[in-house]
């Protein structure tokens, strides 16, 4: 299993951190506060933060616990179902959105809904599984989630900081499956604080000294253990290394940002999460994943989507036009989805339980077609759905949208070939 | 007043002298006689595994590693049965015993060990029902897991245990076992109970082998069919989730043929050796016997290969669940395998015997001259193998070296709470290799950033007297050759040499004490972010 991985070589390692050191001026200063100062530094458009690479991005949206397609993207209104949820117009003619997302609705051009996704697996954590990965689960290999897939398959270019990140995880955050932990999201919480972990604890010299002690007693352990070379742990104190010192960790403080951006993505912790996003795709990572949790309303359905809508408007909304704005709205791919959805029945407790038979997600940018809503589910509440749709087809469509080939082979470590993603490319979705 | 304080002053400072005597030895220590506790009976049985081992190094014209240091072999104990490393106070006490038994007096102390009942409860327990949290109140995972423990304390022969996890009914709170079956209820609309997971679980966990891997259509390079793998479900078809727990109706199993969309009746057969089924009795009584029956030797080599897994890091066969896959095994798993049969499947007494191998014994570094030929050494056992240790290992030796006495089952409530948050936290950020810990992996950037920068690691390395072993071997070590030695010890459970003890006690040389105190904190950070600390080996 190579190093780099959801990681990038360090290839261009030196080169960069030089151009850092001399901008902070470090000669006197100690490393806390080079990072710190670094931190602070205003935002450059252009200079030594960004080498993107050609390929693109994918930015996950995920709303843990099951948004309700009936409060969200998939309105009955006037049905008994809706539960008096009302509906409102989109800037697409004959596309409704429910009540609470104006501000996407506004964007509904940009926007693809599918409302005919139909699985098997009405458990949170089956759930999760299938839908990040787009395999059920199953015990014959962990299968990685699609952002795992991306760092996978597509090139590093000049991204010093890790490629698949995960803010805001719960429990279960995307994860590298069979192609190894070094794949797993990079888990990081409100980018309103600090990200753990990449601060030394020490002055610079000091540090320094640490990494030299630590040498001699690498190599005493590494003689006669030639095993012990290949678990690369030397390697990985170096890329921690070079990723303490990278300034592209700059793309996780949106404090750098102006007042309106920030304002227009919602002063929420999940807001902060999607703008991060779009400075984290700026500089090329690859996969972001935002969670928004609480949709799991087994009681107060209503007041639930109420409240989440509020934080999820905003965000998505001012994601779709910021990433237009800085020329990233065409490599990049955006998906809203949740586990599943939630029964068109309302429980004695005004809540709306799991639901796999026709539940909705949203995708948007790069060669996803805009403006248009696929599939049907029922008015009445059944279980019948027009236009079926599996989790993995969406993904074969992501992976197709990302200019991947959904049907190549990877091989388990049972040694079974399985494909990036098992289902067809949903054309109607792609340019 | 004053008499009281002073009263407790002169207490602590008894104490602090009393643990100072303890851990900074004097002298040559006095060997105290205590009872050898070496069990004959197995001396038998191992030496069986060393000739096997011995002639399959022959064949191959193989030298094997040397012999392994005591301590790295206590260690690697200590690591795979209680799931931290020898403390210091454990060290000095180790090295007062006479050299000839102080390996079977470590392995019966940490047999005895309630730590050990508690860890390996824990890590069997992912075999048996994974690591997921399952259906919400159906499932009691810390329930199931102290009933393993308790299990493993009262020496339980396995095969009552798994008898137990296959057959038992009633409620999941007072009949833990029964928590094997429910974690495979569907939390969706129906709370059903999937059959198939099940037969996936006892397939995999009590007969090494994938059956599950037919579940859809015929196993493409293995003698599996369909029908063994839905034959093995249809034991479960009849038992269901109810109010009083865990019970069996009488329904037939019925599915749908995914070929024809039709449903149809599957009888409950077994896929191999169907003579030792029982003709009668209820569905899952019938498969726990056959699962477990004496002549049915998958069981007892399932079991043999997974604990071999959890004291060596690595299965003896790999893949750990897919035994029948594997070609020819080595012949130690089927002498393994035989003892245990023979001596009623007592684990414990399993654990004792590979611990006494000389495999086991190994060193996990070879000769210099040797290093050209080591896929050939690792793949027959010639060398021990260097494998990553697991988050609550890493985390439990990061809290055992910051304190010089033993954290255990004694400690102070507050000493473990903190160990128990601690660990939670640590965990989370340094990420569970989950369900499937055997397969051979790599560390992480975020596990090398937690290390280096994280809070728990600086917590047990900055200075604080009362809170960490750096700074009270700054301050109670007579010579910087003691303290160099002593953290070393206590980190990475072996002595100095002398390259290294020449190098960092010129690191403390004509410090004062409070630059002493922050280099041995030093020396502590550089020693918990070594490999040699996150292996076992």
């Amino acid at each position: 299993m190579p190093l780099a991985a959801a990681y990038p070589p360090g290839t261009n390692a030196s080169l960069d951190r030089r151009t850092v050191l001399k901008l902070a001026g470090c000669g006197s200063a100690s490393w806390l506060s080079l990072v710190a100062r670094l931190l602070a530094e205003p935002s450059q458009s252009s200079g030594p933060l960004g080498s993107r690479a050609p390929a693109g991005s994918l930015i996950v949206l995920w709303m843990a616990g099951g948004p309700s397609q009936l409060e969200t993207f998939d309105p009955h209104p006037g049905q008994r179902i809706s539960g008096d949820t009302r509906a409102i117009a989109t800037a697409v003619k004959g596309i409704q959105l429910a009540d609470g997302l104006p501000r996407v609705a506004e964007q509904m051009e940009s926007i693809a809904i599918v409302r005919s996704l139909v699985s098997k697996e009405g458990d949170h954590e089956r759930g999760t599984y299938l839908v990040k990965t787009g395999y059920r689960p199953d015990p014959t290999a962990v299968h990685p989630s699609i952002g795992a897939i991306c760092c996978h398959e597509l090139p590093v270019g000049g991204t010093e900081i890790p490629r698949h990140i995960s803010i805001l995880p719960n429990q279960w955050p995307a994860r590298g499956g069979f192609l190894g932990d070094q794949y797993d999201a990079f888990k990081a919480g409100d980018p309103a604080e600090r990200i753990a972990d990449v601060t030394p604890r020490v002055s610079d010299p000091r540090m320094r000294q640490r990494l030299a002690d630590l040498e001699v007693v690498e190599q005493r352990f590494a003689r006669g253990r030639p095993a012990a070379r290949s678990t690369q742990h030397q390697d990985q104190v170096r890329e921690a290394r070079r990723m303490m010192t990278s300034q592209q960790l700059q793309a996780f403080d949106v404090s750098r940002e102006s007042a309106a951006v920030r304002a227009a993505y919602g002063d929420t912790p999940f807001g902060r999460g999607c703008l991060a996003a779009r400075r984290l795709v700026a500089v090329g990572v690859r996969c972001v994943e935002v969670t928004l949790s609480g949709w799991d309303s087994h009681a107060n359905n209503h007041e639930v989507h109420g409240r989440l809508k509020g934080i999820l408007d905003p965000a998505m909304s001012a994601l779709v036009t910021d990433l237009k704005q800085h020329g990233l709205w065409h490599d990049t791919i955006v998906l809203c989805a949740g586990e599943f959805g939630r029964t068109p029945t309302i429980n004695r407790l005004a809540g709306r339980d799991h639901w796999t038979h026709g539940f909705s997600m949203a995708l948007a940018g790069g060669r996803i077609r805009g403006g248009q809503a696929i599939g049907r589910t029922d008015p009445e509440g059944g279980r019948q759905v027009g236009e079926p749709k599996q989790v993995a087809d969406v993904h074969a469509t992501l992976l197709a949208a990302l200019g991947l080939d959904p049907a190549k082979e990877l091989t388990s470590p049972a040694g079974r070939p399985l494909k990036l993603a098992e289902g067809q490319p949903i054309r109607q979705l792609l340019t | 007043m004053w008499a009281k304080n002073l009263f407790f002053l002169a207490v602590c400072i008894s104490a602090l002298l009393a643990f100072k005597a303890s851990v900074f030895p004097a002298a040559e220590t006095n060997s105290q006689s205590a009872p050898r506790r070496h069990d004959n009976s197995i001396r038998a049985v191992v030496e069986r595994v060393d000739g096997a081992f011995a002639k399959t190094w022959d064949d191959e014209k193989l030298q094997p590693a040397s012999a392994a240091a005591d301590l790295t072999i206590a260690r690697r104990i200590s690591l795979a049965l209680a799931g931290t490393i020898p403390s210091l106070e454990e060290i000095r006490r180790f090295e007062s015993w006479p050299q000839a038994e102080r390996l079977e007096r470590w392995m019966a102390e940490r047999l005895a060990d309630p730590r050990t009942a508690d860890y390996m409860a824990e890590r069997l327990a992912r075999a048996l029902v994974g690591v997921d949290d399952g259906p919400f109140l159906l499932f009691r995972r810390r329930r199931f897991v102290s009933w393993m423990a308790d299990g493993w304390t009262a020496g339980e022969p396995y095969d009552r245990i798994v008898r137990h996890l296959i057959a038992d009914s009633g409620l999941w709170t007072d009949s833990p076992a029964t928590n094997f079956i429910t974690v495979a209820i569907d939390s969706g609309d129906d709370k059903k109970l999937d059959a198939d997971r099940l037969a996936a679980r006892v397939s995999r966990a009590f007969l090494g082998v994938r059956i599950d891997c037919a579940q859809c259509h015929d196993h493409p390079f293995e003698s599996w069919k369909q029908r063994d793998f839905q034959g093995l479900a249809a034991f479960f078809g009849g038992t269901r989730p109810g109010l009083r727990g865990i019970r069996d109706a009488t329904a037939d199993y019925r599915i749908e043929n995914v070929r024809t969309g039709e449903m149809e009746t599957i009888a409950s057969d077994v896929p191999f050796a169907k003579e030792l089924l029982s003709d009668d009795g209820p569905q899952r009584r019938r498969l726990a016997e056959w699962v477990t029956h004496r002549e049915n030797g998958h069981f007892a080599r399932a079991t043999v290969n997974r604990a071999w897994a959890l004291l060596f890091g690595r299965p003896l066969v790999e893949p750990i669940d897919n035994l029948s896959a594997a070609g020819p095994v080595p012949p130690a798993l089927d002498i393994l395998a035989d003892d245990f049969v023979e001596r009623g499947y007592n684990l414990q007494r399993l654990f004792a015997v590979m611990a006494a191998t000389r495999v086991f014994r190994l060193d996990s570094k070879l000769a210099l001259s040797d290093e050209a030929g080591t896929a050939t050494h690792e793949a027959t056992w010639a060398v021990f193998p260097l494998t990553r240790l697991r988050p609550e290992q890493v985390v439990g030796a990061l809290q055992q070296s910051a304190s010089l006495a033993t954290i255990d089952h004694q400690s102070h409530i507050v000493v473990r709470l903190a160990r128990e948050i601690g660990q939670r936290e640590f965990i989370n950020r340094y990420g569970d290799a989950g369900a499937d810990e055997f397969e051979a992996r790599g560390g992480t950037i975020p596990q090398r950033l937690l290390m280096m920068n994280g809070q728990i690691v600086d917590n047990k390395t900055k200075d604080s007297l009362l809170a960490n072993a750096a700074t009270q071997i700054a301050a109670l070590a007579p010579d910087d050759d003691t303290a160099v030695e002593t953290a070393m010890l206590a980190v990475l459970t072996r002595p100095c040499d002398a390259e290294e003890k020449e190098y960092f006690t010129e690191r403390l040389a004509r410090t004062n004490r409070g630059e002493r105190a922050r280099r041995l904190g030093d020396l502590y950070w550089t020693l918990v972010n070594s490999s040699e600390f996150s292996w076992n080996h």
